[in-house]
């Protein structure tokens, strides 16, 4: 066995700043290096550690975890099949940066300590802000930045919180780490920013259906994910994770439903698919935990299919919102169907991969006796279904006819899917290598007759609400405030009124604080003082050279004397 | 093929289609019948209970969102430009 020394995320990181070089190059390196990456992370053992001594600190730059290999091996899988989705229409630009995305992602998930996290974790908020700004509109700049600010803030957090726990306990070890004091709070708060937990949820449904229909794909998979490892690390068994994982699902049920455009209301189901990983992450037993990581993983796969399926219908048809869409099934059925596939996989429809991860979550608070927990995720299952596993594929390929007869999506993109949705069927029948992976021995067995029967009611009497409910859910041409509106709206209006403050303000100000220096320099050239030589003159560099002159002095007496 | 995807839009097969999604829902309230839901609660073996839950719960959150909406929905242009518009013209004088 050869051994790793060089971290497998530094490789795609190194590999995106080479795919400027040309058009072959950048492609050979789109299908070569997420493979090598995937062999690389396999290539060594559990528990294999590398260090590197910096600034009186061991980095681990590389430690293989389960956990870590876990969400690597998905992350690079990711990147590879996004490849084959964007490899035609992505501008270099778009891939070089999700290269560097993914690449930095999953360094996180294979660092052993803070500092090498945070290196990785800073390069990600770049690259991610690179693939929206991408898209090359003026709406995806704008978001791009919005996405940027929110990011650097969680990033400041992070590093805050980072300092001060090495400050008190001497450790960078990345490991779970009890609250003791703000610092840890603070890491937890940096984490909980890229989960999209309240109350800065709003960056993800801004910010990623602005990105080009590959870019979103790309985006779907890392940030959220990424901090969903670092919690499941840091904090698991964390009370605080219950209420905010439930509330996070719940927000991104709602919001999706009031939602007109097709790929933010399946960016609005990411923070409800975070919600139920950080609640699993809350609860905190070995199931929940191994529930958490496993949705982690077959979130990401239905995620990036479903927003495939919505990216190759805008690449056909140019639109965005459920109002303009409709009847597509007609001319693109093949993206229909394995569309629908992944509206089945994240409504954790029986057979499918979502339904023997996420039930391992509501098992465990059902074992916990965690009644309102317990309750409020099966109502959720069913809102799934319903914001998503429905809502998403019916106004976009079914509800009405729109007119429109886009030819199917381009071959390669198809391909991309079908990976996708074989591995959503695939993992739902046969879920045990996945199991295999998980950090502990699972020993939940998701196919009872009574698990079966329950997920079907639930999930076919939520469809009947849906259909029943339809004329209460006609989607409209709006946008919903969420708290985003704080600084888009609140703090420009105050920016701007402050500023007109300071105008008004200014003239009066100049005006007396020029009396005062006119009647400062009056007094004192009616003094004694002023007949002198340095006197005589104002200028700065005169001054600047006595101080250095004296400074120089001491310092000549004290070396000599 | 043209012939099949018509048959789907057209609205006497929506009836039929609604008549055997009935006929599937009142099937999984049977099978319910025949096996023993043990999450602990008491509540959950109780008949149809994941049936009725998914559907109240369902229409609980589509009403909450609409409801929501009112206060919340704005129209798509909100965040457009206006406001970076009147502080630049705020400023022209300086």
């Amino acid at each position: 066995m050869t051994e790793l020394l060089f971290p497998p995320g530094l490789l795609l990181v190194i590999g995106a700043l080479l795919m400027p070089l040309g058009i072959n190059i950048r492609n050979a390196l789109i299908f070569s290096l997420p493979v090598i990456c995937l062999i690389l992370i396999w290539s060594a053992p559990v528990g294999y550690v590398v260090t590197l001594p910096f600034l009186g600190f061991e980095l681990e730059p590389i430690k293989i975890t389960i956990m870590g290999q876990l969400f690597a091996t998905v992350f690079s899988l990711m990147t590879l099949v996004g490849g084959i989705f964007a490899y035609k229409t992505a501008s270099t630009l778009e891939l070089s940066a999700a290269f560097a995305y993914a690449g930095s992602a999953i360094g996180v998930t294979l660092s052993g300590d803070l500092i090498t996290l945070f290196v990785f974790w800073e390069i990600m908020a770049i690259g991610s802000t690179l693939v929206i700004w991408a898209a090359q509109h003026e709406g995806a700049y704008r978001a791009s930045i919005r996405y940027l600010m929110v990011h650097l803030f969680g990033g400041l957090l992070l590093m805050t919180g980072i300092a001060g726990h090495v400050v008190e306990t001497g450790s960078i070890s990345f490991e779970a780490l009890s609250l003791d004091s703000i610092s840890q709070y603070l890491i937890l708060a940096g984490f909980l920013v890229n989960a999209g937990a309240p109350p800065l949820s709003a960056w993800i449904a801004d910010a990623y259906p602005e990105a080009s229909p590959s870019g979103s794909v790309f985006l779907s998979a890392f940030t959220t994910k990424t901090a969903v490892f670092t919690l499941l690390i840091a904090f698991p068994g964390t009370w605080l994770l219950i209420p905010i994982g439930i509330y996070m699902i719940f927000y991104g049920i709602i919001y999706a439903l009031l939602e007109n455009d097709m790929r933010r209301i399946l960016a609005y189901s990411i923070v409800n698919q975070v919600g139920f990983m950080v609640t699993g992450i809350g609860l905190g037993t070995e199931m929940a935990l191994n529930g958490a990581a496993a949705h982690a993983f077959v979130h990401i796969i239905y995620k990036g299919l479903l927003l495939m399926s919505a990216g190759a219908v805008l690449y056909r048809t140019g639109k965005r919102r459920c109002t303009d869409l409709g009847g597509l099934f007609q001319s693109m059925p093949l993206t229909a169907l394995l569309g629908i596939i992944g509206a089945l996989a994240i409504s954790s429809f029986p057979f499918t991969s979502g339904f023997v991860t996420k039930s391992m979550i509501a098992q465990s608070a059902a074992d916990q006796h965690l009644a309102i927990v317990w309750f409020a995720l099966a109502a959720a299952s069913a809102g799934v279904f319903l914001h998503a596993g429905i809502k998403f594929p019916w106004f976009v390929f079914f509800q009405k006819d729109s007119g429109m007869r886009p030819p199917e999506a381009p071959r390669n993109m198809l391909v991309a899917m079908t990976v996708f949705a074989v591995l959503c069927v695939g993992i739902g029948v046969y879920p045990e290598p996945l199991y295999a992976m998980l950090p502990f021995a699972v020993t939940y067995e998701p196919y009872t007759a009574a698990h079966l029967v329950a997920q079907f009611q639930l999930l076919l009497f939520s469809g009947l609400a849906f259909f029943v409910m339809l004329p209460m859910m006609k989607r409209t041409l709006t946008i919903s405030l969420d708290f985003d509106w704080f600084y888009r709206k609140f703090l420009s209006a105050t920016a701007s009124s402050g500023l007109r403050v300071m105008q008004v303000v200014k003239p009066f100000f100049n005006k007396s604080v020029k009396q005062i220096w006119q009647a400062f320099q009056k007094a004192f050239n009616a003094s004694r003082l002023s007949d002198y030589h340095l006197a005589s003159s104002w200028p700065t560099g005169s001054m600047v050279l006595w101080i250095g002159v004296i400074l120089g002095g001491y310092l000549l007496a004290d070396v000599y004397f | 093929m043209s012939e099949n995807k018509r048959w789907l839009l057209r609205k006497e097969n929506i009836r039929t289609l609604w008549i055997i999604f009935i006929a599937i829902l009142a099937a999984t309230v049977i099978a319910g019948l025949f096996v023993h839901q043990h999450e602990s609660f008491g509540i959950e073996d109780s008949f149809g209970f994941f049936a009725w839950y998914g559907f109240i719960t369902c229409v609980g959150m589509v009403v909450f969102a609409k409801l929501l909406g009112i206060f919340l929905k704005r129209p798509e242009n909100y965040y457009d430009d206006s406001n970076i518009d009147k502080s630049t013209n705020g400023d022209d004088h300086d």
